[in-house]
């Protein structure tokens, strides 16, 4: 593994072995002594153009835990703009001997461009790329699927196992989610039976050859019984502007995770959100502190799940040869 | 991405079936007897098995660290050969991450009591250069703080890199850096024996 | 004026004959050339087997000059055209300042002829400063030295459809045609590529095909309702060739034009996410490149215009939302019309002549363009070996810009020579440094 720029450059023995190294990482974690050696001497940058505090400390943490030497880069003002460009950013990174990049940018696309350009060596995690990919955070929903849907539901070790059998629901804005691309693609991949339910303007035109079922109905999808409930954030500003829907009350009212909604689900359905949340739009309070929530624990998956893509993006004797598998 | 190798598939060291040319150093019988008389070694040194745990160095060293407890319970009255076993990953110590395809990481597992206060003897098949040793050391570093740590091993070839060495070893088998030598158990393998293979020309080989 | 004398080439892919070539027309066709006086003195060009094409006719280039001389100059597209076979390139009028004055065009057609590798027809902006709001003085325009005959706002299209009414009933005075850029704005607000499935996956903002098709279709009911002739720029949907087809066969006065681009890519490319593949309009899917190739060989699309957009290297070196949208052309235009329609046995070199060259010299009135290949006709002159096969490298061209989508591509044809009023400004697949 050159660079994870995409979940849907993930075979599925690829995305199990993310998922089980992660599983270990999470096991060093709750040792008094949480940090390890493998990385030292390494240098991963942050490298943000947009802001996002969260994603940003995940990945520090992790890098940390692993002892490697972290820069974070939050470059004010995009390319866009005509600040300084990704070229120019990039290169002065790889000056500073980046071994790798993570990188957070507004433009769908741009990890892709550092990663082909040649303008850096390291290995390019995305951390989010505009509206298509954030492969991390869904290798994190599927760790977090895999925990209670697969090990703690049945009591075994779900280390090797993948997803297979599971049906989850992802709600909310899917035209605008990198979280719910990249969730489609590695939940398909890993065996998982996904429905992305939304109001019509809010699904991108051209999603037929997607790996799921598209649904306009909440109320009908979760009579079927899903094992799992994704909610999305919605951008409320983003939604007036662009008339998406009239109003976030009648959102709320069709589309929102509220105590009605969440006493018609089975016992053992869980309910994730990447955060953060709107409480209140797509997900009420009642919904976001009740124990099926597993929100909070989707945050510390999360330095597992960046350790493990670290941890096998930075070593191996092949992690400097270039070529992308 | 490429698969990483090591547990549970054998690695390039260690194939499944043995080339025609291997000299079969030690049988499956004389394997036994050296674990015997380590464990033997063991309770004579720390004068019992008290406070004693054995962690298996993975991935190798863990069925040996399994098949010496058996003979620490065999031999000393009161020792439960699954409460003193533990497994030891060190991938994450290790300082050859780059030398290698990557390493899938193993599940470190202590002895229900732990290992601080105790007598830690780590296990592992075959000593080379001593930098797995080191690793685990690390690690053990990491876990907690024993009373005292001693190293067996099954084969001490010779080439140490560093300034470790043995306290029980099963056999001491001068090497030239170009031979392999090759631990088959039959927990993975299928049958027990230590094999030699000679140079094969290609030179030396990075070998744990 | 040197007088050439063509042997064994193959007008319009022909039977082998020669042509002679001289005082700026053609003096004779045929196996008594060789046997004329004017054919003693004559250079003679070994050139059997080769296609002779009228000198090929741009309605749509993007010269860049005056204001943005980093990503091409007249000169330096006029080079390119040359070297693209090309005797005659429309200059679009987005420049800075913008065409939409007497002195703008006639300082881009002095520049151009003062070039002088292919005549340089200024297009002039239909709207001030592109604004889309009032019209630029189109009489000035149309009655200065540079006699502008083609009026655009290409790069916006002229949305408000009270505008384009006006421009399209005050043209008629000086028989000029207005070329639209069919992008209905609100669609496409913040749009990076064709919408569809590809830019669902790759999360890039889509530019519907109905934005184009809601434009086209409400010009070519404009141009019936006054009376005015229309040309669609760069059209590449397939639904925008049914409603010129439709419009057609009322009689509409319609002519619409293909890009070699949109004959020969798709958004699939789009996956590299290279700006290289980002143009507007966006690259479509096979089933509308499959559309666009049947309306030019069945005559929906009148002509092929390359869209010729020049960009400096910094505009394409960066992230997918940051690039500018476009890509050269004038070097690859042939060998992809070729590639696309010829080799593929949907159309003759005729047919090329026609698309390439008569038609875009008809519908912006360039009367010594585009002619027959006839004696005393002029000699503007292109000679394609359609066997040679060649990798476009974006360095070697002759463009100031390397933004070209066929960069590392193996394309057939290769132009030979290209003469301009009777003088090479081409041979040997080199260009001739024009007499001072």
């Amino acid at each position: 593994m050159k660079h994870l720029l995409s979940a849907s450059d993930l075979s599925r023995d690829e995305a199990v072995l993310i998922l089980d190294t992660a599983a270990a990482m999470a096991a060093t974690q709750e040792r008094a002594i949480k940090k390890l050696p493998t990385l030292r001497g390494r240098t991963v940058v942050n490298l943000f153009f947009e802001d996002s505090t969260r994603t940003r400390i995940s990945f520090e943490t992790a890098a940390k835990r692993l002892s490697a030497d972290v820069i974070n880069f939050s470059a004010r003002g995009s390319s866009v703009s005509k600040g300084e460009s990704l070229k120019d950013t990039a290169l002065t990174l790889q000056a500073m001997g980046a071994d790798a990049v993570v990188i957070r940018h507004q433009a769908s696309g741009a990890p892709h461009v550092l990663a082909q350009s040649g303008w850096t060596r390291g290995a390019v995690l995305n951390a989010g790329d505009g509206t298509h990919q954030h492969p991390t955070q869904a290798l994190l929903d599927a760790y977090t699927l895999r925990h209670h849907l697969v090990g703690l539901r049945a009591a075994t070790d779900p280390v090797g196992r993948d997803l297979a059998g599971l049906d989850v629901v992802i709600v909310g804005d899917i035209l605008h989610s990198r979280v719910a691309r990249s969730n489609v693609e590695l939940l398909h991949t890993l065996g998982a039976t996904v429905t992305l339910v939304a109001p019509p303007t809010l699904v991108p035109v051209g999603v037929e050859p997607w790996p799921c079922a598209v649904s306009y109905d909440f109320d009908e999808v979760l009579d079927a019984g899903p094992d799992a409930v994704m909610m999305l954030r919605i951008q409320r500003e983003r939604m007036v502007d662009g008339g998406f829907f009239p109003s976030p009350w009648e959102y709320t009212r069709n589309y929102g995770l509220d105590a009605r909604r969440l006493a018609r689900l089975p016992d053992h359905t869980i309910v994730l959100h990447p955060g953060p949340m709107n409480r209140g739009l797509e997900i009420s309070a009642d919904a976001a502190d009740s124990p099926r929530a597993v929100i909070v624990e989707q945050v510390a998956n999360g330095v597992a799940v960046r350790m493990a893509a670290l941890y096998l993006l930075l070593t191996g004797a092949d992690h400097m040869q270039g070529e992308t598998e | 991405m490429s698969a990483p190798t090591d547990s549970p598939r054998p690695s390039p060291e260690q194939p499944d079936e043995p080339p025609g040319d291997a000299r079969t150093i030690l049988t499956g019988e004389d394997m036994s007897r050296a674990l015997v008389r380590i464990g033997h070694e063991i309770l004579e040194r720390n004068k019992g098995a008290d406070d004693v745990v054995v962690l298996g160095i993975l991935t190798r060293g863990a069925p040996l660290a399994r098949r010496l407890a058996h003979v620490l319970a065999d031999v000393e009255e009161g020792v439960d050969a699954t409460a003193v076993v533990g497994l030891l990953d060190v991938t994450m110590h290790r300082d050859d991450l780059d030398d290698q395809p990557t390493r899938t990481i193993g599940t470190t597992s202590l002895p229900r009591g732990g290992i601080d206060a105790k007598t830690v003897v780590l296990v592992d098949d075959v000593l080379y250069s001593g930098r797995t040793i080191r690793a685990a050391l690390d690690a053990l570093n990491d876990l907690g703080r024993p009373r005292a740590v001693q190293l067996a091993v099954l084969v001490d070839r010779g080439h140490r890199e560093l300034p470790i060495r043995a306290d029980y070893v099963g056999k001491n088998l001068p090497t030239a850096a170009d031979e392999r030598v090759r631990v088959l158990l039959a927990e993975t393998d299928g049958r027990d024996a230590v094999l030699i293979d000679s140079g094969t020309g290609t030179g030396p080989r990075r070998q744990r | 004026m040197t007088a050439y004398l063509l042997q064994g080439v193959r007008p319009l892919g022909g039977e082998p004959t020669d042509v002679l070539v001289g005082d700026g027309t053609i003096l004779v066709i045929g196996a008594t050339a060789a046997g004329t006086a004017e054919a003693t003195e004559a250079e003679r060009l070994d050139v059997s087997g080769l296609v002779l094409l009228p000198g090929l006719v741009d309605l749509h280039t993007h010269l860049r000059e005056p204001g943005r001389e980093d990503a091409e100059t007249i000169a330096s597209g006029s080079r390119a055209a040359a070297l693209g076979g090309f005797t005659c390139v429309h200059a679009m009028a987005n420049t800075l300042p913008v065409a939409d004055t007497a002195g703008v065009v006639e300082q881009v057609w002095q520049l151009g002829r003062d070039a002088g590798y292919v005549d340089v027809r200024p297009v002039g902006a239909v709207t001030a400063g592109l604004g889309g709001e009032r019209l630029a003085e189109l009489g000035a325009m149309a009655q200065s030295h540079a006699a502008v005959r083609v009026f655009s706002d290409d790069g916006k299209c002229v949305a408000d459809p009270v505008v384009m009414r006006r421009a399209l009933e005050y043209a008629k005075a000086f028989d000029a045609v207005i070329a639209q850029h069919a992008q209905e704005p609100r669609l496409t607000t913040t749009a990076q590529m064709h919408e569809g499935q590809v830019s669902a996956e790759l999360g890039l903002a889509g530019w519907p095909a109905v934005a184009e098709e809601a434009i086209v279709a409400r010009d070519v009911l404009l141009a019936e309702h006054v009376g005015s002739r229309l040309h669609v720029l760069h059209l590449s949907t397939a639904g925008s060739v049914e409603i010129v087809r439709w419009a057609k066969t009322r009689g509409i006065d319609v002519t619409a034009e293909v890009t070699p681009h949109h004959l020969y890519l798709t958004d699939e490319r789009v996956r590299s996410y290279d700006p290289v593949f980002k143009v507007n309009p966006p690259l479509r899917t096979a089933a509308d490149v499959e559309a666009v190739r049947a309306g030019l060989a069945d005559g929906t699309i009148d002509t092929v215009g390359t869209d010729h957009a020049p960009h400096p290297r910094e505009d394409k070196d960066c992230e997918w939302a940051a690039a500018a949208f476009g890509m050269t052309g004038l070097e690859t235009a042939l060998s992809v019309v070729q590639a696309a329609m010829v080799d593929t046995g949907a159309m003759t070199w005729a047919d090329v002549a026609r698309v390439m060259s008569a038609t875009p010299a008809r519908i912006g009135r360039v009367g010594d363009q585009g002619r027959p290949l006839a004696v005393g006709e002029p000699a503007n002159l292109t000679v394609v070996d359609p066997d040679a096969r060649r990798v476009v490298v974006p360095a070697d061209q002759a463009t100031a810009s390397v933004n070209t989508p066929f960069a590392g591509m193996e394309l057939p044809g290769r132009v030979v020579a290209t003469f301009l009023h009777g003088r090479p400004t081409v041979m040997d697949g080199r260009l001739v440094e024009p007499a001072t």
